[in-house]
């Protein structure tokens, strides 16, 4: 693939991720709660462009503007999916109706990313997966909006705790792993 | 009398009878139509909207003298059937939108119909009353009661005509069964059983038993993270009371018997067409995901509505469909688009007529294409009130796709997405349609020289 084919691929991935998050933040707050049936095309579909605009990343070589490299991705080790649905609670199987439902409906999917990931984030030394940002390889891809929380009217926003937060969506992306080679179209 | 839509000497012409619902652009969500029935015999449509609310239209008796005039639907009954609830224990709001209406068999005066929406099924009656009692020995017409010492004869109450009153009741809930969204039921030719599938659920019921239900399909995965597919739709077998069908997200369709065993986890058949490699793209998966699967009243094909088609399946063949036909192909070049602005996930239903000579779906701009299987020719239409003087026979559409637009046609980037008809219906033995658009509900029959 040309360079420039590539980062049309590129942009044309990364708009359509930009889109895909939005819409999966969107449908947090839809009447009648997160339909399994839409997150599951949303996230298939954010799985395709992060495939394609990885590999139309890497495809760049030379002619890109990074100074340093990305970190390497972790295949194999998880076969979960990026922005799959979140671990529900057991539920009992109703042979009979019982009146308690467990509760089970997906929650944002990315608030569950991360606990796809079957290595322990929370854990790691330092040196192999720094929650620091080392420039702009590790930054957030520029696609995703903003993680700070709204702000109502009146409040004001005070710095955050060191050591509260969680990794940056952008590690995510590129820590997961690959299990499916979409191709490129 | 059922004819496809091309008779010998020229096309079958579609005519316009009627059109129910409010005239101005402004919809009110509530209003919105979501499902449309006729019963087994025609002579009810029901219509289920996103406020919980089922209308049911009858056709009048009259004029059976005269054919060419056939007898308009008037509304025969309305009533709530859902309303919105919250789930206090997930936080959630259940919206009170009818996803589907399913007539019964009538078995004696009362009509009764299955009404769901995401969590919960519910069985109406629906009953004349022209009578009513009066001459009570203890109370008066009012309903006070009378002082006991003041009677001094005994008469028989006598039931005297009145108004025609059409009464709805709930007779049976069925709730508490579904964790995910209901998106179909379906009555079995036994008339004691019915179905209702959720994304990852399929449950069978009694029509008499509230409190339980069979599990008879379970796709959830053990790990929600390996989740690939959904049911999107399911139907019982017209006449085998043993088998059932569902669909998936992914544009699988199983076909399912009940004898083999309790939980119909393993199909009996599977049909799949193997993709395209040529039409792969981003989109891909959300277009192949089927929204309807629906018999021929002969019980030999299925139908599928995928986003772009429709393909008729014979149940002895699994491998691929018998026949595909496009209903907007020009969209498949505005995939992305139509992801941004939500269309992709648009579900559209699919129907028979009578005879399965014929299919029908809808598309956008209000627009709905019928195909004839025989004939090998397709029309689109048009549902609008343009087109809505009495008797005014619709002119078929054309969009064009791409290069010099001719004129009447329209260009793809001219149609109007928000005018989309997801629900059609075709009576079970006559010529007449009904097609709902957003909120209006259409009905055409076939011109009768």
């Amino acid at each position: 693939m040309s360079a420039t084919a590539a980062m049309e691929v590129n942009a044309e991935a990364r708009r359509i991720l930009a889109v895909s998050i939005s819409k999966l933040y969107a449908s947090r707050t839809q009447r009648g709660g997160l339909r399994l049936h839409r997150s599951l095309l949303l996230s298939l579909v954010m799985r395709s462009a992060r495939d394609i605009y990885h590999s139309s990343r890497e495809n760049e070589g030379p002619s890109c503007a990074q100074p340093t490299p990305e970190e390497p991705m972790d295949t194999g080790s998880n076969p979960g999916e990026l922005t799959g649905l979140p671990e529900p609670q057991p539920e009992p199987q109703p042979a009979l109706n019982s009146a308690e439902l467990a509760s089970e409906e997906p929650d944002s999917a990315e608030e569950d990313s991360d606990s796809e990931i079957t290595e322990d984030k929370e854990n790691l030394s330092p040196t192999r997966q720094s929650r620091k940002r080392r420039g702009k390889a590790s930054a957030a891809p520029d696609f995703l909006p903003s993680k700070r929380a709204r702000l109502e009217p009146g409040e004001e926003r005070y710095a955050a705790p060191l050591g509260s937060c969680r990794a940056g969506a952008g590690e995510s992306l590129t820590a997961l792993s690959l299990n499916r080679v979409i191709p490129a179209f | 009398r059922l004819a496809g839509i091309v008779r010998p000497g020229g096309d079958m012409q579609w005519c316009f009878s009627q059109v129910k619902g409010a005239i101005d652009d402004d919809v009110a969500e509530a209003d919105i139509i979501s499902t449309v029935e006729f019963n087994h015999t025609g002579e009810l449509l029901a219509t289920g909207d996103k406020g919980g609310r089922v209308v049911i239209f009858q056709q009048e008796i009259e004029n059976k003298n005269q054919p060419q005039f056939r007898s308009e639907y008037n509304v025969y009954s309305t009533f709530q059937s859902h309303e919105p609830e919250f789930d206090y224990l997930k936080s959630l709001e259940i919206e009170e939108k009818i996803n589907k209406i399913r007539w019964l068999p009538q078995k004696n005066a009362a009509q009764f119909l299955l009404s769901t929406n995401d969590k919960t099924i519910k069985l109406w009656k629906i009953s004349e009353r022209d009578k009513r009692p009066e001459g009570y020995n203890l109370k008066e017409d009012d309903g006070r009661f009378k002082d006991p010492n003041n009677i001094t004869s005994l008469r028989v109450p006598v039931l005297i005509p009145m108004d025609l009153m059409v009464e709805a009741s709930p007779r049976r809930v069925f709730a508490n069964a579904h964790t995910y969204h209901i998106n179909s039921i379906s009555v079995n030719s036994d008339n004691e059983t019915y179905l209702s599938a959720d994304d990852l659920r399929i449950n069978l019921w009694h029509l008499e038993i509230t409190d339980r239900s069979f599990n008879i399909v379970d796709i959830k995965p053990a790990n929600m993270e390996e989740l690939t597919e959904v049911i999107t739709a399911a139907e019982f077998h017209p006449h085998q009371c043993n088998t059932f069908v569902y669909s998936s997200s992914k544009g699988t369709i199983r076909l399912c018997d009940m004898r083999v065993s309790a939980l119909c986890d393993k199909h009996s058949k599977l049909f799949e067409e193997p993709e395209d490699p040529s039409n792969r793209s981003f989109f891909s998966e959300i277009i192949s995901s089927i929204s309807d699967v629906k018999f021929s009243h002969n019980g030999r094909y299925m139908m599928t509505r995928d986003y772009l088609s429709v393909k008729i399946w014979d149940l002895n063949m699994e491998s691929r469909p018998v026949e595909t036909y496009q209903v907007h192909e020009y969209l498949r070049s505005k995939l992305c688009s139509l992801y941004e602005n939500d269309c992709i996930f648009d579900k559209f239903e699919c129907c028979w007529n009578g005879n399965d000579s014929v299919v029908m779906t809808g598309s956008y701009n209000n627009f709905f294409r019928m195909f004839d299987r025989g004939q090998r020719r397709d029309v689109t239409l048009e549902a609008s009130r343009e087109n809505s003087k009495p008797m005014q026979v619709l002119k078929p559409r054309k969009v064009c796709a791409g290069g010099k637009r001719k004129k009447d046609e329209i260009s793809v980037d001219s149609l109007d997405f928000n005018k989309k008809i997801l629900h059609t219906a075709w009576h079970p033995q006559d010529n007449i349609i009904a097609v709902a658009t957003t909120n209006n509900l259409y009905i055409f029959q076939d011109k009768v020289n």
